[in-house]
């Protein structure tokens, strides 16, 4: 609980300030605070957060679920598309931030994937998670979240031999972040 | 909604009958995240209630409407480039600027740099890529998100 208060602790603070504004705003009839907090702030939570303890169940199982581990580690057995199909597939399954992504690519790496498959790794990573899918088409739509992310696969792809290209005569490593 | 619930509760009885114990660590993991997230949702929330009433609705789709053309589009990119969300957060938040009348390309633009540019990460690439990997990836990365915008405008007016 201590813990939790600390690391959010900026957080927090705003969001106490926000009840202050809120509180003093309804005590003193201010109508742009009364307006912020109905028409706003009521809507938008009343629509999150009944989809969202739903998303995070189907999330969580997700996780608990899906083995990467056993997919990972027959990764640098694959190569050309078969490595690219099974680097994509590795990352959809995945969930977090960007930077969460560097450190798998460092494994990737030592297991031997080639630059193309890093960088189609990290693109899958970024553009085609899975998880974040359902979070997606709860939010904007299936037509726009399937087209976006059909429409994202080659564009990172062709990023990714762009990018094997630039730096395969480069003598390019990735380094463990160190 | 409904299609929500449903499928959240296939996939509780589906996991519940293959291994009890690990559906319950998967509910409670979830259940962690839901509030790992939750003081970033609302705190977000109360900041995007205030500004949505300080720039009204006309003012936004002058920014990034259907009106705005290109200048919409970099300003959408260049405030994804920058800033760091994550998905969690960002979904619900495209969502309500698409309900304010932002068009799905520009959304589109935003989602993606968010997503694959990062410019307060860099330092953080720059260690496992190098400098002038993790440059070049970030700057395809971001006409990569342009392209992305200008094909999903594209493909909606055709479908």
């Amino acid at each position: 609980m201590k813990n939790y208060l600390k690391k959010n602790y900026f957080d927090f603070i705003i969001i106490a300030l926000f009840i202050i504004f809120i509180g003093v705003s309804t005590i003193v009839k201010f109508k742009p605070g009364v307006a912020i907090f109905q028409i706003n702030f009521v809507s938008f939570v009343k629509e999150m957060i009944a989809f969202l303890p739903l998303l995070f169940i189907i999330i969580g199982l997700f996780d608990e679920f899906v083995e990467k581990e056993k997919i990972m580690k027959h990764i640098g057995e694959y190569s050309g598309i078969k490595g690219s199909v099974i680097v994509i597939l590795l990352a959809t399954l995945q969930a977090g931030p960007l930077y969460g992504a560097f450190p798998v690519a460092y494994i990737l790496w030592k297991k031997g994937c080639s630059i193309r498959n890093i960088f189609i790794y990290i693109g899958a990573f970024t553009t085609m998670k899975i998880p974040m899918l359902t979070f997606e088409i709860t939010f904007l739509g299936v037509k726009f979240s399937l087209l976006r992310t059909l429409i994202s696969l080659p564009v990172f792809i062709i990023i990714a031999l762009l990018m094997e290209k630039i730096l395969k005569p480069l003598n390019f490593e990735v380094n463990d972040g160190k | 909604m409904i299609l929500l619930i449903v499928l959240t509760l296939t996939l509780l009885i589906i996991a519940y009958l293959k291994d009890k114990k690990r559906c319950f660590r998967g509910i409670v993991k979830g259940c962690k995240m839901f509030l790992n997230i939750l003081p970033a949702l609302l705190s977000i929330l109360a900041i995007i209630s205030i500004l949505l009433y300080l720039v009204p609705q006309e003012k936004l789709l002058l920014l990034f409407g259907r009106e705005a053309g290109l200048m919409g589009w970099i300003l959408a990119a260049l405030v994804g480039s920058i800033t760091l969300m994550p998905g969690f957060i960002s979904y619900p938040l495209a969502g309500i600027l698409v309900k304010n009348g932002v068009s799905y390309p520009v959304v589109a633009v935003f989602i993606t740099t968010l997503m694959m540019v990062g410019i307060v990460t860099l330092p953080v690439e720059k260690r496992f890529f190098g400098l002038k990997a993790a440059l070049i990836r970030n700057g395809f990365s971001f006409l990569g998100a342009l392209m992305v915008g200008s094909a999903i405008g594209i493909v909606w007016m055709v479908i």
